[in-house]
């Protein structure tokens, strides 16, 4: 339906529009700071709880997983894949620990799930690559991003 | 000729183009950063200071690309075009004045090109040259959007090129002549004494109307925004330049903004009193203590000067108002044309005629 609606001469006659919308720009332009980041050298301030690249806490030297499944279990996007072996001292503890990264929602699942507070998701978030990649035990255990 | 005008004329003409061709890459940045500026953005600010050499990073870009000719274009009108819009925008600086006459051994030195009686019908029929390069550019091209876009521009030219006429019909009337030196000499003439401040003659004064409808014109003519339909990037990709890469794009890029250097000149020549100086000039140039020939070429310095700064004030018009208006719709484009701006370009000139009549300018 065309809708009419009434408009004033003075709204007819762009001009006073126009050089109010060109005061407007020029506002902009002289008083307002710039909201851009550049990017390498500034950095958005993210939040303490952000989800980024995973890693295994360590205690001394040894992962604090004891591979009990948990994680795999409520992983949704089902991307961790551990294999369970046992230490010499009778302890439980992953051979493998995989996840794939290209997989994962970063939905922090298996932190939540963890009892020994193993898995973390760090804050890390420049995770690009150039090949498709699975974060292997060895990766994991390098504690980058430590909380 | 002889000797010292061969010179003199061979220096016009390499400062003019050298520093027409400097605009280009110079009004690119400006229309980068500027529009980064209003929308509180950074805009290009790693090559160089203040990103400046991104103009340099640009051309190197443009001249070393590959040249493709796509397949499915007529070759020879495909090529020819950005010719045919390059060279018109060159060609139409040559008749603006830039400085005031100076007398230099018995000479009359003219600070530009072509010192035409028609200067401004030169000027005119000259422009509209331009928009056949883009017309045979969207043709040539063989390819929808790039014929939408150059069929656009060509009703567009029409539509405004009519009002554009008919708003300096005005200028003309009030001074009684088209040869654009004058015109600007005549500008320092005595409009009205207001206490101390002495108000002269200059087009914008005499003419408002006039000058808004041919600003207006001329943003249409020069195909940018808020006219900016023969490009359209929204509805029409890229419009006639949709189909060009490498410098052939580039060239049509740069006979955009020459044309807006061009528009520019006119703006400064027509309205604002071309070479005239700008207030407090005047006082500034008889109170440095020079006489004789230094004190004629301060003089010609000044007036570049101001030429110069009108130029560049019209320039930043044209990118301001880009980043401020919006495109207009095809239809209000060709309503404005036809319904608003031809009547009113008419009636200014009646009025001018009566004003005329009565003899106050």
């Amino acid at each position: 339906m065309l809708i009419k609606t009434k408009k004033s001469f003075l709204s007819e006659f762009y001009w006073i529009e126009v050089f109010k919308g060109l005061g407007i720009t020029m506002k902009n332009m002289l008083f307002r700071k710039a909201v851009t980041i550049q990017y390498p050298e500034e950095r958005r301030n993210y939040s303490e709880r952000y989800r980024g690249q995973h890693y295994i806490k360590a205690t001394n030297g040894v992962e604090n997983c004891t591979a009990c499944m948990l994680c795999p279990t409520v992983c949704p996007a089902e991307c961790i894949h551990i294999e369970a072996g046992e230490r010499p001292d009778k302890e439980k503890y992953p051979v493998k620990f995989e996840i794939d990264i290209l997989r994962c929602c970063f939905c922090g699942m298996c932190e939540e799930a963890c009892p020994k507070d193993a898995i973390k998701l760090s804050s890390i978030y420049e995770m690009s690559i150039h090949q498709r990649d699975v974060y292997d035990k060895n990766f994991l255990l390098e504690q980058r991003g430590n909380k | 000729m002889d000797m010292i005008e061969m010179v003199s004329m061979g220096l016009k003409i390499a400062l003019l183009l050298i520093a027409l061709l400097q605009v280009v890459p110079i009004m690119l940045w400006v229309e980068r950063r500027g529009s980064a500026l209003m929308q509180n953005r950074l805009g290009p600010n790693r090559v160089g200071p203040l990103g400046l050499f991104q103009a340099i990073a640009d051309a190197v870009k443009m001249i070393w690309k590959e040249d493709l000719v796509p397949g499915h274009v007529a070759q020879p009108y495909y090529i020819l075009a950005p010719l045919i819009s390059l060279i018109p925008s060159f060609m139409t600086f040559g008749v603006i004045p830039f400085a005031g006459p100076i007398t230099f051994n018995d000479h009359v030195i003219n600070f530009q090109i072509a010192d035409l009686n028609v200067g401004l019908l030169y000027v005119f029929s000259v422009a509209s040259l331009g928009v056949y390069g883009i017309i045979m550019g969207g043709w040539a091209s063989n390819n929808k959007y790039a014929l939408l876009g150059s069929l656009r521009s060509s009703s567009q030219m029409i539509s405004y090129e009519l009002s554009m006429g008919l708003s300096v019909i005005g200028i003309i009337m009030a001074f009684s002549t088209v040869h654009l030196g004058e015109i600007a000499a005549q500008q320092s003439q005595l409009l009205i004494q207001l206490g101390p401040l002495r108000v002269p003659k200059w087009g914008i004064f005499i003419q408002p109307v006039g000058f808004l409808i041919f600003l207006t014109a001329v943003f249409a003519e020069t195909n940018r925004l808020p006219f900016d339909l023969p490009e359209g990037e929204s509805e029409l990709v890229a419009g006639y330049h949709l189909e060009y890469g490498s410098m052939k794009f580039g060239m049509l890029m740069m006979a955009e903004y020459l044309n807006m250097t061009t528009a520019s000149g006119l703006l400064a020549t027509l309205y604002f009193g071309g070479w005239q100086m700008l207030p407090g000039m005047h006082f500034i140039l008889h109170h440095i203590g020079l006489s004789g020939m230094a004190l004629e070429w301060t003089r010609v310095g000044f007036q570049a000067m101001s030429f110069v700064l009108k130029v560049v004030f019209f320039l930043w018009f044209f990118v301001w108002v880009r980043w401020t208006l919006p495109r207009f719709r095809y239809d209000q484009l060709m309503d404005l044309g036809w319904k608003v701006m031809l009547p009113l370009s008419m009636l200014n000139i009646l009025a001018t005629g009566v004003c005329i009549y009565l003899g106050w300018f």
